[in-house]
């Protein structure tokens, strides 16, 4: 086995960002590292189940959702301590990916693709019709519950670091799967389902696991953006197209690896704000990176990552 | 006992109109084997010919169907080529994306030309009394325009030689090329006549609803519903399987809140995926 030299790189530079906002104090900064990291946090936890094991969660983003409703409700109804919050979504989110998974994990490709957007949808309009939750127009945090952390301005630095903390643990565990029996077991669950279950895998505990993983770090997540923002919509905490976000970073840095959806995400957040930013591009952004997703699909399949790899074999035991 | 007569009504003409636009989605899964995200994009699209049609040249949706149905053939056919061709035989992942790319691009340039207020076409005509339920005769003309295209689809798959073939392709694709199929043109033709159906199916609904250019994806995710409940892949399926939802749509809005009822979809389509993947009247 060749020596693992990934993260000597990987975890220095994700800091060096993360640290850049906190030294030059800079707010406008802190907002796009902010987004930047829960990239990070998103793609990287996709590319658990979806990278190493073969499994387009087309409906991710439900547990991005559920992690902020029980955030949220747990903060602001309950006055539980934000740090409490999060772990707690992280154990509903998680309690409920190995419910669903237990279910839809017998599906194969497409087939479950499909049934991950139907949970997403599902779970959506329940949201959006049950009064409790705030219905359609969603949650508001009371203003007031931000003074037992030294009012809103330092909230939104808690909430930052807590998200600094997020991506180095979400991209520890990436790597840790990855070179672990798990991780192989996974790798092989991707390349042949059947076969890995004759060689003696237990492909049922291994898919559970992988889902379940995928599903924390997100759901963390979701508790983080709903402290910070302090409002929370349905319609924008299970918006399908988070998820493809959360794929097409996968894609484009390079899927089933440790760094490429790291790189991917660093690359996507400047991507996203120049488009958005850009006076000729900004109307366009969405055709934009519709014909920049076609390209990748077609050419580059394997992501930056990938295609390094695959080009020089030298660089394979660094990028991973 | 009259509403509940009028749900039955409205529910078996709207379900006849979500089948047509979920047969195109089965047509093109039967025989390509890859889901078409693009599915809802091209239905907008067909909205919004039959808009311009209408308002430009005073084409009634019910005519503007057919050079719809034309134009975007060929786009289909040209999209085979140019993008969905060089990932075939891949994983889902990719061909997931390579539709998914191709529908953000036409909401993309969609939004930009068309904005994303809301439209309609007014049709001036009145209404048609059947027993004693009062129908807009817009949707009694939309139901027979599905089953007339419903039909033309059946007389095309199992009556002509290219439809021998498609159907050949769907059932192996191998087997198929022996026989002295060329594939690619049968695939390139498939999804054409698929999208293109989703576009008349829009031009249907644009008939009937106000729409944007965002409408397509709610029309899409029902195809998902349909599709399944009728067995995926069996382009008829899709019909009853709209029909069921339309029923199901409009009989249980009666009795409990509107905003509710597609969690009860959803959560059909989950259920059915795990329990009866091959559809109600499919057999393992």
């Amino acid at each position: 086995m060749t020596k693992k030299y990934v993260l000597f790189w990987l975890l220095p530079i994700v800091l060096l960002i993360a640290l850049y906002p906190i030294v030059t104090d800079n707010f406008l900064v802190r907002e796009n590292i902010f987004l930047m990291l829960s990239y990070i946090v998103f793609a990287s936890s996709m590319n658990i189940i979806m990278g190493y094991t073969g499994y387009v969660s087309f409906g991710h983003i439900v547990f991005y959702g559920i992690g902020s409703y029980v955030g949220i409700l747990l903060i602001n109804n309950l006055h539980v301590h934000f740090v409490i919050a999060v772990l707690c979504a992280a154990l509903v989110a998680g309690v409920i990916a190995l419910l669903i998974g237990e279910a839809v994990l017998r599906l194969r490709g497409a087939i479950f693709a499909i049934a991950t957007i139907g949970i997403n949808e599902a779970v959506k309009s329940l949201v959006a019709n049950v009064d409790s939750l705030g219905g359609a127009v969603g949650i508001f945090m009371d203003f007031s519950v931000y003074d037992s952390y030294g009012g809103p301005d330092k909230a939104l630095w808690i909430a930052y670091y807590a998200m600094v903390i997020l991506t180095v643990l979400t991209i520890l565990v990436s790597y840790f799967v990855r070179n672990s029996k798990l991780g192989l077991g996974l790798l092989a669950i991707r390349e042949d389902e059947d076969t890995a279950l004759v060689v003696g895998i237990n492909t049922k505990r291994f898919k559970s696991i992988a889902y379940f993983l995928s599903a924390i770090f997100p759901a963390m997540a979701g508790t983080i953006f709903a402290f910070k923002s302090g409002n929370i919509v349905p319609d924008d905490a299970f918006h399908i197209v988070k998820s493809v976000e959360m794929i097409f970073i996968n894609v484009f840095g390079g899927l089933g690896t440790v760094s490429g959806p790291v790189l991917g995400a660093i690359i996507y957040e400047k991507l996203k704000d120049y488009l958005l930013t850009n006076p000729t591009l900004k109307d366009l952004h969405l055709a934009v990176s519709g014909v920049t997703l076609l390209l990748i699909v077609i050419f580059a399949p394997s992501g930056i990552v990938g295609w390094f790899r695959e080009r020089f074999k030298v660089v394979r035991g660094v990028l991973e | 006992m009259e509403a509940l007569l009028a749900a039955i009504i409205t529910g078996l003409l709207l379900g006849m109109v979500y089948g047509l636009a979920a047969v195109g989605l089965n047509l093109i899964f039967g025989v390509l084997k890859i889901i078409n995200l693009s599915h809802g994009a091209f239905i907008a699209l067909g909205m919004f010919g039959a808009y311009y049609l209408f308002q430009y040249f005073g084409l009634i949706p019910f005519v503007s169907v057919i050079p719809v149905f034309v134009v975007i053939l060929i786009i289909g056919i040209l999209l085979y080529f140019i993008a969905i061709r060089r990932v075939m035989g891949r994983q889902e992942l990719s061909t997931l994306l390579i539709t998914y790319s191709i529908s953000l691009i036409i909401v993309g340039l969609g939004t930009f030309f068309f904005t994303t207020n809301p439209r309609s076409i007014d049709i001036p005509w009145e209404s048609i009394r059947i027993f004693s339920v009062y129908i807009p005769a817009t949707r009694i003309v939309a139901l027979f325009l599905a089953i007339i295209c419903t039909f033309l689809l059946y007389l095309f798959l199992y009556k002509t030689w290219i439809g021998k073939a498609v159907r050949a392709v769907s059932m192996n694709r191998v087997a198929a090329e022996y026989m002295g199929v060329n594939s690619h043109v049968i695939l390139a033709t498939s999804f054409g006549i698929g999208i293109g159906i989703a576009a008349i199916a829009g031009v249907v609904i644009a008939s009937i609803f106000p729409f944007t250019i965002l409408s397509g994806g709610v029309y899409e995710l029902k195809s998902f519903v349909i599709c399944v409940l009728g067995g995926l892949g069996n382009p008829f399926g899709a019909i009853a399987g709209g029909l069921i939802l339309g029923l199901v749509e409009s009989v249980l809005s009666l009795k409990i809140p509107v905003g509710i009822v597609p969690f009860i979809e959803f959560i059909l389509l989950v259920l059915m995926l795990l329990v009866k993947p091959e559809g109600i009247f499919g057999r393992r």
